[in-house]
């Protein structure tokens, strides 16, 4: 229990250290992004001078990055996430009007993906057809080689959900690591032994085989979630969805810097969750078995 | 050697030569328009027909996979160099400099590999020369690319440091910089080798990626990105076919990378 209390920390820490540090990197990308001095209003011509020259002052502001950094952190500590310059809304706004769609998309994706995965994993494993294990390898290869934007193109194409491009960018890394995971258990001695002195499959699998697998799993399922994130770039730009994805994108195209330090932060944390989380959940389940 | 790696080297070999002889085999230059011809289909002078503005898509099909498949082995070769200098080297010091490399690991690694790419790319200048954005696109690659394969080398050659070895060979009173380019990156050079054949695949589908949403590769020229762009117009898959040839000969390609890669996994391990 202790060490488990030790480990939590350790990883709120380092998550805390990571997430503060990818935020100031963000900044420090945009910052020194050429053209981030040019602000496209002020050559409106229907501006007069001291106008102008508060859009200049505005922009001054954030020119030294820890400056700027510094003073966003204060700002979201008392919750003000700042305004996108080149959406004209609060940064909180967008992000709490864009969220619940990302996090559907993911979460319906990644479901599909582990569907996916488990289901040609076990039945390859449980098979153990060379024909059929071939055949999974064939589908699941032929999806790794597909960037993920021509998926999320397909998508539109076939008029299917993104979450489904989602899951089917994310399944070919999951399905590869589950594949091998299974393989491996399903070969050990003490397996072999106990389909020879005629364990059913099910009791073999619960009780033999889940129980090793689970902790590398859950952090082939932390992995994931990163996969997914990054996957939702173009999924939602392509694919016309008004979620954080297409919000990251049109965060970088526009090189709005309080958006996309906290469109990082939020990236950050999201996938260093996902990976502690799993990391924590493997310590426990180990710990139960020890 | 198997029949498959065989002959996914035939394939790569083919598909490499083809795209060299380009001059000779194009009907003309990526850029050269037709413009009595535009959107037209296969046919004999235009073997895959033309795009919406009339150029010849089998040219631009053989000079945009020289441009892929020249430029994403450079960026590969980039990043491996980088993370041996990088990840070896504090592997090999080990103490702070080998928790210092882990931690920028640790930050590049917890941002998804596209979001970091799309962002980093949408922050440098998009209005280059096509010249300029073909090499800031795989330079890009090649400079973000190297995390994963650091901290792999980190933790190699950190074990090469405590290995008997190296330690009789500090005893015997042999110099650390000798020590380090004698004894310890011979014996990361299979590590080396793999992590280069696997950044390749890696890299040309990023390239992909970043083409199809219009941050690679600056036209006339031509590349597997851009040139999977054309499939945003579709309307039906069977409507234009041909236009999908450039996807097939993308995924033939990183399949045939991918049977090498477990090669080099299997010397590797």
């Amino acid at each position: 229990m202790r060490s488990l209390r030790w480990k939590i920390a350790g990883h709120a820490l380092a998550l805390l250290a990571t997430v503060l540090l990818g935020g100031l990197f963000s900044a420090t990308l945009v910052r020194l992004a050429p053209g981030f001095d040019v602000d496209e209003r002020e050559l409106d011509p229907h501006l007069n001078a001291t106008s102008v020259q508060a859009l200049h002052d505005a922009r001054h502001q954030d020119e030294s990055v820890l400056r700027f950094y510094f003073s966003y952190m204060k700002r979201a500590a008392h919750g003000d996430l700042g305004t996108s310059l080149a959406l004209g809304q609060p940064v909180r706004t967008l992000l709490r009007d864009r969220a619940p769609l990302t996090l559907r998309l993911l979460a319906v994706g990644l479901g599909l993906a582990w569907m996916l995965t488990l289901t040609l994993a076990l039945s390859a494993a449980w098979l153990r057809l060379s024909v059929y294990d071939t055949l999974t390898t064939v589908v699941s290869g032929t999806f790794l080689c597909l960037p993920a934007a021509v998926l999320a193109l397909l998508s539109v194409l076939w008029n299917v959900p993104g979450s489904l491009a989602i899951a089917l960018i994310v399944f070919p890394h999951t399905y590869r690591y589950a594949r091998n995971l299974l393989v491996k258990a399903y070969s050990r001695p003490h397996i072999i032994t106990a389909r020879a002195k005629g364990l059913g499959e099910a009791r073999i699998l619960f009780w033999h085989v889940v129980p090793v697998v689970t902790p590398q799993l859950l952090a082939v399922a932390g992995v994931s979630v990163s996969l997914a994130v990054g996957a939702a770039i173009p999924v939602e730009a392509l694919c016309g969805l008004a979620g954080i994805g297409q919000l990251a994108w049109q965060a970088a195209l526009a090189r709005d810097l309080s958006l996309l330090v906290n469109i990082t932060i939020l990236v950050t944390l999201v996938t260093l969750l996902a990976n502690s989380g799993a990391d924590v959940i493997g310590h426990v389940i180990r710990g139960q078995e020890a | 050697m198997s029949f498959w790696r065989k002959l996914a080297c035939v394939v790569l070999a083919l598909v490499l030569g083809a795209s060299l002889a380009a001059n000779w085999l194009a009907p003309a230059g990526y850029a050269r328009q037709y413009r009595d011809a535009t959107n037209a289909p296969p046919s004999r002078t235009h073997w895959l027909g033309t795009d919406e503005i009339g150029r010849d898509r089998f040219a631009r099909v053989l000079y945009g996979t020289r441009i892929s498949l020249l430029l994403a082995p450079a960026a590969a070769l980039l990043s491996t160099l980088m993370a041996a200098l990088i990840g070896g080297l504090a592997g090999y010091l080990g103490g702070i400099w080998a928790r210092m490399a882990m931690a920028v690991t640790d930050l590049f690694m917890s941002l998804p590999w596209l979001f970091l790419l799309i962002t980093a790319r949408a922050l440098m200048p998009l209005n280059v020369s096509p010249l300029v954005s073909v090499f800031v696109t795989f330079l890009l690659l090649g400079l973000l690319g190297w995390t994963a394969a650091a901290r792999v080398l980190c933790t190699t050659a950190g074990s090469l440091r405590a290995s008997d070895f190296v330690r009789q060979a500090r005893a015997a009173g042999l110099p650390g910089r000798k020590l380090f380019w004698v004894h310890v990156v011979p014996n990361l050079k299979p590590v080396l080798y793999a992590q280069f054949w696997i950044s390749i695949p890696v890299f040309i589908l990023s390239e992909a990626n970043l083409g199809i949403l219009g941050l690679g590769v600056a036209e006339p020229m031509p590349s597997w990105g851009s040139l999977l762009k054309e499939l945003e117009g579709l309307v039906s898959l069977g409507e234009e076919p041909w236009k999908f040839v450039p996807l097939i000969l993308l995924v033939v390609v990183v399949t045939s990378f991918q049977f090498l890669l477990s090669r080099q996994e299997e010397l590797a391990a």
